[in-house]
């Protein structure tokens, strides 16, 4: 198992587990969102073939009000 | 005579010159009517780590896309290059837009942007063909360090985010003023009443954008009309040419004809 953090959640995932497949896990599945893997944008074309790393940091952010 | 006086930021032609912040308001309704009643047609928003089950991101980007204004998406909160890079290309996906709001923060007491980090997040995203508006400090070499970077569009505080103090350090901003003659300059962040967008447009600026003071204004819908009016007045003494300061006073009426004056 993969220990995963999502916005600073911890998840436990399967080896070879997709960041698709995480969206997914996470409850954010077809929600308008976007995601950095480690700090880095990883572009929505790119979910189903980056697989996930142990100990890997996810954020997942949604549209809010801003100045 | 009425005649066309646009803002131009980059290839984009705007009515108004009033950029209105999406934040703090009491609700997704009065902050659409408040954008309503300002005659905005730019908006900035942001982007944040949410649970699933909120829906308030959804509701609120329904909101935002029945406004129909542009957005301009900001990298608030970011303090680095990276972590504004980062956001502005997490911005440019989910908004489907290259124009970005730069924020680099250097300092949590007066959230001042850190200069150095945002002339390297400004130079790569306009790498990566972003339009890019940084939100800056009012310092003559940043602005011209960010111009030569490639911004067409510079953003000066007139004071702190949230503090509503208006126009700090006048000094300075007309000195950017004045250096800065060819790109569009917008003051961003700062300003607490009408008066003070007034007289930021008086001094050449070009637009304003502010969030706070319409947003947490007891009547905030009524507010924006105020800012947006001030704007246009600010905007009309700019073109109609402010007359020179005098030191000393000089009658308005004439004097020749004065009744009771006698030769002493």
């Amino acid at each position: 198992m993969l220990n995963i953090s999502v916005n600073n959640q911890e998840f436990s995932v399967d080896e070879n587990c997709t960041l698709l497949q995480l969206i997914s896990l996470a409850g954010f599945a077809d929600q308008r969102i976007a995601l950095a893997l480690n700090g880095e944008f990883v572009a929505k074309t790119h979910y189903s073939t980056t697989a996930l790393s142990h100990r890997d940091n996810v954020d997942i952010v949604k549209p809010i009000g801003g100045g | 005579m009425q005649h066309s006086d646009t803002l131009t930021l980059y290839d984009t032609s705007f009515n108004s010159r009033f950029l209105l912040g999406t934040a703090l308001y009491r609700s997704p309704t009065q902050m659409s009517e408040a954008i309503k009643a300002s005659g905005s047609e730019f908006i900035t928003l942001s982007l944040r780590r949410q649970n699933p089950e909120q829906s308030d991101g959804d509701a609120f980007w329904q909101l935002i896309k029945e406004t129909g204004c542009k957005l301009l998406p900001n990298t608030a909160g970011c303090k680095s290059a990276k972590e504004a890079i980062n956001l502005a290309e997490m911005s440019r996906e989910l908004f489907a837009t290259d124009w970005i709001k730069l924020e680099v923060i250097g300092d949590d007491y007066n959230l001042q942007p850190d200069p150095f980090e945002l002339v390297i997040a400004a130079t790569e995203l306009i790498k990566r063909g972003f339009k890019v508006l940084p939100y800056c400090t009012d310092d003559l070499v940043l602005c011209l360090r960010l111009r030569d970077a490639g911004c067409q569009v510079l953003m000066p505080w007139g004071a702190p985010i949230g503090t509503g103090q208006g126009l700090l350090n006048k000094y300075h901003l007309q000195s950017l003023r004045e250096r800065i003659t060819d790109i569009p300059l917008i003051i961003d962040a700062g300003l607490g009443s009408p008066s003070q967008a007034a007289a930021a447009l008086e001094m050449g600026y070009d637009a304003v954008l502010l969030n706070t003071a319409v947003a947490k204004a007891d009547d905030p819908v009524l507010m924006a009309r105020a800012f947006s009016l001030a704007i246009s007045a600010g905007r009309s003494g700019y073109l109609a040419g402010l007359m020179q300061r005098r030191q000393t006073a000089a009658p308005s009426t004439p004097v020749l004809g004065q009744p009771f004056w006698h030769q002493q």
